[in-house]
């Protein structure tokens, strides 16, 4: 977890390289930037100039205006589809906490028989994902008349986020000592004092990151939504933008105004995490 | 396995003695593990079962269960004629996607490692394919390909890397391609940074004996900086391989209007199962394929990278 900061200072001939490795990195920057530039681009261009043949780097005309007229197309109703791709990431992500919290701070202070088995299976199912599961989980929902259903995708993505969340939070309970909660009771502190004042403040960043994670792989998922989510209303973003490609007329401008609202706020949020980007993934295998 | 039963509980102060008391302990955790406990096992282990269970059930196609089917569904799997192309498809998309992902993030880790103005910035760009949704990267690149309108294509021209445009997206095999391309360009983030994590835990001075010792910088890397990243990189390496290989938006947007199923893995064959054909029992009985693919890949996961070591 704690990836040490080195600082490298420049020596000798590395110092002369630097400059050059700048530019090689701008150039890198760019390749990863260059589909999301073509996107912003794109969204202020009008439909016959996206279509226009040959095409032209920039539009002729920018047209702010797209982001408002894309919220009423007939392609698909847009405004519910954010509406439920909000309802379904923030429902998720709160049921991730309120279930993953618990399990996590246990089996971090708590040593019982059958407790390895239980990392295990939480293991296990991180690796396992809704796409390998659709079928199953189509049946089930369809047995249970819940297909359809802002709910089934509300436990679909919370079942799937949440032995990350459990292991994200289990490494930052783990690593506070023991000590400190007994020190603060010697002083007098309550519990639920020991938790807010003491416990809380530590284990916060292992919290946001379980959050933003959970919440970021919620806001994308794709796969299981094609399935379950057959009304348009109920899409989320990511299936709702496929409406707007068409076999012989697409509406790419409004593809990429709502591309773009889907991805600055997910990207703002990964960004605020870069440092503690990897740790809950390897679950503990890279220190 | 074998993990859980090597491993004591040796340092806990609250360590369970003799025969009731241990399961007294297991009782007393239940209420903070249970609503996970509840929530993995109605929502994936459930439906794994069930899964199964339909894969040898005869589904008419609005769902209606017509009794046991034996191993009928797995016959049909076996007698339908594209199969052997969609295991190729498969095998070449996840072998060729992580190889050339880790090749690549092997570079750009040790470069990222390195001090230069701007490293910060650059990082956090690299963040960018990572957070957005695939589905969106992918059709940005699915129409800058277009062969009429598209502005990479265009762009592949006027730099005269093209005479005039390819029809990338038209046919199975060009666009099979171009979906790998787009698998990799959107592993790498993760990848990147789980290898740059892995090199921030060798320290300076492993790096400095080995270039004392005469070491060149290739020396250095294959023989020290490499083994060391070993685990990083079995982690980065296992982890592409289940993402890529349950990877459906990509062919999807790419070449999800060809017809036919030369640009199709198993797991996109799925999913025409399902929402084309109506299929539930035939996607059932390939989807348990696919799953059992996927438990082999995370026991060899368990068996190589160790993640339940606890230090």
């Amino acid at each position: 977890m704690a990836a040490a900061v080195r600082t490298r200072g420049a020596r000798g001939s590395r110092g002369a390289r630097r400059p050059l490795m700048a530019v090689a990195g701008a150039l890198i920057a760019l390749v990863f930037v260059l589909p999301y530039l073509i996107m912003l681009i794109g969204s202020f261009k009008s439909r016959s100039g996206i279509l226009r043949v040959p095409p032209t780097y920039l539009p002729d005309e920018w047209l702010p205006s797209n982001y408002v007229d894309m919220w009423s197309t007939p392609e698909t109703p847009l405004p519910y589809n954010l509406v439920s791709t909000i309802v379904i990431s923030v429902c998720a992500t709160l049921l991730v906490l309120v279930v993953a919290a618990p399990a996590a701070y246990y089996t971090a202070r708590h040593r019982f028989p059958g407790r390895l088995v239980f990392l295990l299976l939480v293991l296990v199912t991180q690796m396992l994902q809704p796409t390998v599961l659709a079928t199953g989980l189509f049946r089930q929902f369809v047995t249970l008349g819940i297909n359809d259903t802002w709910l089934a995708m509300i436990l679909v993505n919370s079942a799937f986020n949440l032995s990350f969340a459990v292991w994200i939070m289990h490494s930052f309970f783990a690593a506070i000592p023991r000590e400190l909660d007994e020190a603060a009771a010697l002083d007098g502190a309550s519990r639920l004092q020991i938790l807010r004042r003491v416990t809380l403040p530590l284990v916060w960043p292992g919290v946001v990151t379980a959050i933003i994670f959970t919440f970021v792989a919620c806001w994308n998922e794709f796969a299981a939504s094609l399935v379950i989510l057959t009304t348009a209303e109920n899409q989320p973003l990511s299936v709702a933008l496929t409406k707007f490609v068409g076999q012989y007329e697409s509406a790419w401008q409004y593809v990429f105004g709502v591309s773009i609202v889907g991805i600055v706020p997910v990207v703002v949020l990964f960004a605020l995490i870069e440092k503690r980007l990897v740790a809950g993934l390897t679950a503990g295998a890279v220190k | 396995m074998t993990t859980t039963a090597t491993r004591p509980a040796a340092r806990s102060t609250d360590r369970p003695r003799g025969g009731r008391s241990r399961w007294a302990a297991t009782v007393r955790a239940l209420p903070w593990l249970g609503p996970t406990l509840l929530l993995m096992a109605g929502v994936v282990f459930f439906p794994a079962g069930y899964m199964a269970w339909t894969s040898f059930r005869d589904l008419s196609q609005f769902g209606v269960d017509n009794g046991p089917a034996g191993l009928d569904n797995y016959a049909r799997l076996l007698e339908f004629t594209a199969l052997p192309r969609v295991l190729l498809n498969t095998v070449v998309w996840v072998v060729g996607v992580v190889v050339v992902t880790v090749l690549l993030s092997l570079g750009l880790a040790q470069f990222l490692d390195k001090a230069f103005p701007g490293r910060r910035f650059v990082r956090l760009t690299i963040i960018v394919p990572w957070a957005a949704s695939v589905v969106m990267t992918t059709t940005v690149v699915y129409y800058g390909l277009d062969p009429f309108y598209g502005i990479i294509n265009a762009f592949l021209v006027d730099v005269g890397l093209l005479d005039q445009p390819y029809g990338f997206t038209r046919n199975a095999v060009p666009a099979f391609f171009t979906a790998m391309g787009i698998a990799v360009f959107v592993s790498l983030p993760f990848t990147t940074y789980t290898l740059l994590a892995g090199l921030q835990t060798i320290p300076d001075d492993v790096r400095e004996a080995a270039q004392m010792d005469g070491a060149g910088p290739w020396a250095t890397y294959r023989r020290i900086i490499l083994p060391l990243l070993r685990p990083a990189l079995a982690v980065a390496t296992i982890i592409n391989i289940i993402n890529v290989f349950n990877s459906l938006p990509i062919l999807q947007v790419i070449t999800g209007s060809i017809p036919g199923y030369n640009a199709d893995t198993t797991t996109t064959l799925i999913f025409k199962f399902i929402r084309a054909d109506r299929q539930i029992d035939t996607a059932s009985a390939l989807s348990i394929v696919n799953f059992l693919i996927v438990l082999a890949v995370i026991l060899v996961y368990l068996k190589v990278v160790k993640p339940m070591r606890e230090d």
